[in-house]
């Protein structure tokens, strides 16, 4: 019981910190009246959160496309179940490689399990690092594609909520966009 | 640091000193202290409202989406990255309408016969599908779906002089 009340809790914090912190002297003192919660207990919880690894990271979030890295790309790798692991460890160091997931495939339509992104500035940029990545990790046998962004259509954080609760918020949205 | 003023054509050329270093140094290990601004104003030697006043403007013109936290994927909630292949007149209709649902944050046109892809994200598997069922219905088009199995990067933000080349 005492656990649901705190993933309750936590979940109506998450709710209110999601669209990110007001720009105010007191931002979480802000997002504690909102929510019927103290200053230190908005603090207490977020330590707690970030200390568990729900929030992997809590500062400016910044747009890359804003800052000229517009072209990204989507590399997609067809790698065998026993290697994906290790492999994907490898990319993900990389610091060209922002996003480095194992996905489900989807057959026959998509064989791909390896997806990583490559940010940069203009296309050769991405292709470049591509090419050094294919090199130092001996990836030339392996099947990928390539799929450079064309256009952004919405970037933002994630919004979790649940669905029965979401249709006013929905109708704001539908209404802004 | 003067690296990032050379790109050229973007937003930022007219980035400020206080801006850029808000922009590289504030990624991670924010302040859970109950005044953050005037804590990074005394690291950075200028006054809360000026932080105050660049992060504003750094939010209107889109260079920074918040001040806040990234959540690990699927620590408080699904998600999946979803594509479509829409025929090329349909484009624009459909991606408008998957970027109008809240549960959808990215949604890019890429190049590929798979041309849009976006992410999907709810409280529940159960919500999940439903939303990726609703876009069936909606579209006519149907939806892959791609769930996320094993996170092999840790975001610690984006380093804008290291990528820089």
């Amino acid at each position: 019981m005492a656990k649901a009340h705190n993933h309750n809790t936590d979940q109506l914090l998450i709710e209110a910190i999601q669209g990110g912190l007001p720009l105010v002297s007191r931002p979480y003192a802000a997002i504690g009246k909102d929510i019927g919660m103290s200053e230190a207990e908005v603090i207490r919880r977020l330590s707690q959160l970030l200390r568990s690894g729900v929030i992997k990271r809590f500062g400016v979030v910044v747009c890359h496309r804003k800052l000229g890295y517009r072209a990204n790309a989507m590399v997609v790798w067809d790698v065998p179940d026993e290697q994906v692991a290790a492999l994907g460890q490898r990319l993900g160091q990389f610091e060209c490689v922002t996003l480095c997931y194992r996905r489900a495939r989807h057959l026959p339509d998509w064989p791909y399990n390896l997806f990583c992104m490559i940010h940069g500035k203009d296309r050769n940029m991405v292709l470049d690092k591509l090419d050094e990545l294919v090199e130092q990790c001996n990836l030339s046998h392996i099947p990928h594609q390539v799929l450079f962004s064309r256009h952004c259509f919405k970037q933002r954080g994630a919004i979790y909520k649940h669905r029965q609760a979401v249709d006013p918020i929905r109708a704001y949205l539908v209404g802004k966009t | 640091m003067t690296n990032v003023l050379n790109l050229n054509g973007s937003a930022h050329e007219e980035l400020n000193e206080l801006q850029e270093r808000l922009l590289n140094d504030f990624q991670s290990n924010f302040s859970l202290s109950p005044t953050p601004y005037a804590d990074i104003a005394s690291d950075l030697r200028v006054t809360e409202a000026e932080v105050i006043e660049a992060l504003q403007e750094l939010s209107e013109s889109k260079i920074i989406s918040r001040v806040g936290p990234v959540f690990r994927p699927h620590s408080i909630g699904t998600s999946t990255l979803a594509a479509m292949a829409v025929p090329k007149g349909l484009l624009q209709y459909v991606a408008k309408y998957i970027s109008s649902l809240p549960e959808v944050n990215h949604n890019y046109e890429r190049e590929h016969r798979f041309n849009l892809w976006f992410v999907v994200t709810a409280t529940t598997e159960e919500d999940l599908q439903a939303v990726l069922m609703e876009i069936e219905e909606n579209t006519g088009i149907a939806v892959m779906s791609l769930p996320m199995l094993e996170s092999y990067h840790i975001d610690l933000g984006f380093d804008l002089n290291s990528n820089n080349q």
